[in-house]
């Protein structure tokens, strides 16, 4: 199945990644040939086959409502790129 | 100091023949000295390492050492260190310093292993050469051209050149055990539940397990004691006992059933790979095993479903790296969009931005059913065959990889001849088993690996059936020339 340089840009963007528009033919080809590959899947009748999301299909464990972190906001904020006043800078996107 | 196993270098420190100092001195003077034709550091700590092994031997000379104090070890670099630089192997996470350490890191540090340094690895823990990786591809000790295998090439080829004698590791895919195979190592990926995910680097995590690479399946049964367990900060811990690994090993296999897949044997293995896995079998029958043929007939399916599910689950995943509270951020962004795009864009390479695209698109509107459901249909269907098939014998056994370690180049233009080098890996972690890959002969000089896959959290007797292959063979104790003075 042929994928489309417009297909591969609403992807990426969907993905929030920047692709060049240089990249966009290779792109476009591996997925081509990644889905092509994937496409073998339609040989198989599954429609009575419930789908399995997890190998061990265990349930989520519970556990006491109690505090057991300290709260170590200065230590994480070391590695965020840009703060401010235990903020986390960002361009202004509401005026 | 070069060359002896985990097991050796324990009972040396217990009897005060060495000192964790010398061994790991001698292990930084190997990595130092090699890392610059091998690759397969990202970082070293040499000052830490020292303070480590100056602390182990305070605790062997009080007479309160374990198995493991002062063992050196090297970590995969998708494990948290609190402190030390986490890279991932990604230019996103370059110059970040992990705020916590992971579970399977404390238990380690706790047993006594001294951390020698982090490894090398496919970007995100995403390939299967160690190509995909910012800080370039490593090399396979036994030939500079070509590559250690993947994800987990670092650590692989860290234990091949015996800088350490064993080395930390994840398999989502095949990362612990194709390395292995290529490099001529034991590498053991558990059942899924069983090692900690908790700081971890997630990329697919209903596949991601870690697990050890070691010279032997001793050596590995007395590191994953180490880093098994239940951990309330995993919520896909298993709460299952950790059973002796070690206890074990010496079990006879007399009347092991094994199960041999014919799916496996495909035109595409190797015919030296097919051979040395049938002397294998030969080999164990003499021990008493018996060889029983199974059905696994939609293993073909595993790579398809496969690159759905991990594509699926790491577009989810890597969703965090945003440029807003850690990882790279990209130069003056213009919005915040702008800043998303652009740190995403600049901060991963390739094989990451491909795989993030295909997830995204199979997770869509309109093609959720036919992709992501449908394989999920079919991780079923893989996963039950698995069960039918060990409802008959104990343990299967394959060949790890159908080639042995490939020329560095050969395959990195063509994704999907590359996701092919996992064919006969990716289905047990699709059903959540345990399996470990052991050396089991040469052809033309490189390494061959075999899958020994077993049931769920049976991971003594898979190292018990390796360690009594290892008894019979000596595949194991070859090393490659050059790398250990």
């Amino acid at each position: 199945m042929p994928i489309k340089k417009t297909q591969v840009r609403e992807i990426a963007w969907l993905a929030r990644l920047a692709i060049e528009d240089e990249a966009m033919a290779g792109y476009a080809k591996d997925m081509a040939d990644i889905l092509a590959l994937v496409e073998q899947m339609q040989a198989v009748d599954t429609s009575a086959v419930e789908p399995l999301a997890h190998p061990l299909e265990i349930a989520a464990q519970l556990r006491p409502d109690s505090v057991n972190e300290e709260n170590r906001r200065e230590d994480f904020q070391q590695t965020a790129p840009q703060t401010r006043d235990g903020f986390y800078i960002v361009p202004r996107f509401v005026e | 100091m070069s060359g002896y196993t985990l097991a050796e270098l324990s009972r040396l420190l217990r009897e005060r023949a060495i000192s964790s100092t010398e061994i790991v001195k001698s292990c930084l003077e190997r990595a130092e000295r090699h890392n610059g034709a091998l690759n397969c550091f990202i970082s070293l700590f040499p000052e830490h390492a020292l303070e480590q092994a100056k602390a182990a031997d305070s605790i062997i000379a009080a007479g309160k050492a374990g198995p493991l104090t002062g063992i050196p070890v090297a970590h995969k670099d998708i494990f948290c260190t609190a402190g030390f630089k986490t890279s991932c192997a990604s230019k996103m996470l370059d110059s970040f310093i992990a705020p916590y350490q992971a579970t399977a890191m404390a238990k380690l540090d706790a047993a006594g292993t001294v951390m020698i340094g982090k490894t090398n690895m496919d970007e995100f823990a995403m390939g299967s050469s160690n190509e995909n990786s910012f800080y370039g591809p490593v090399s396979n000790p036994w030939d500079t051209e070509r590559v250690p295998g993947g994800s987990s090439g670092g650590s692989a080829c860290a234990v091949s050149a015996r800088i350490v004698p064993a080395a930390t590791a994840t398999d989502t895919g095949g990362s612990i055990r194709q390395p292995a195979a290529l490099c001529g190592v034991t590498g053991l990926k558990p059942t899924y539940g069983r090692v900690s995910r908790y700081g971890m680097i997630a990329y697919a995590s209903s596949l991601d397990q870690g697990g050890p690479i070691a010279q032997t399946a001793q050596d590995a049964a007395m590191l994953l004691g180490s880093m098994s367990g239940f951990d309330p900060k995993d919520a896909t811990s298993a709460d299952v006992r950790v059973d002796n690994y070690l206890d074990a090993l010496n079990n006879d296999i007399r009347g092991l059933k094994i199960g041999v897949p014919r799916e496996y044997f495909t035109p595409e293995l190797e015919q030296p790979i097919s051979d040395a896995v049938t002397a294998a079998l030969s080999l164990l029958e003499q021990a008493g095993a018996s060889v029983i043929d199974v059905e696994l007939p939609h293993t073909d399916l595993s790579i398809p479903v496969y690159y759905v599910i991990a594509s699926a689950e790491c577009s989810s995943n890597l969703s965090r790296y945003d440029g807003v509270r850690f990882g790279h951020r990209c130069p003056e962004p213009k919005d915040i969009n702008d800043l998303f795009c652009r740190s995403r864009g600049e901060g991963f390479g390739d094989e990451v931005k491909r795989r993030i695209m295909i997830g995204t698109y199979v997770l869509s509107e309109g093609y959720y059913d036919a992709y992501y459901l449908k394989a999920q249909r079919l991780r079923r269907v893989l996963r039950d065959e698995f069960r039918a098939a060990l409802d008959l014998v104990d343990v299967i056994v394959t060949p790890t990889s159908p080639t042995t370690a490939f020329p560095l180049g050969s395959r990195i233009g063509d994704p999907v001849s590359m996701y092919l080098s996992d064919i006969f890996t990716v289905s047990v972690n699709l059903a959540g088993l345990p399996a470990i890959s052991i050396p089991a002969g040469f052809s033309a000089g490189l390494p061959i690996g075999m899958q020994i896959i077993g049931n769920y959290f049976q991971e003594a007797r898979l190292l018990n059936v390796a360690h009594q292959y290892q008894q019979m063979t000596d595949w194991h104790k070859r090393i490659p020339g050059g790398w250990q003075l």
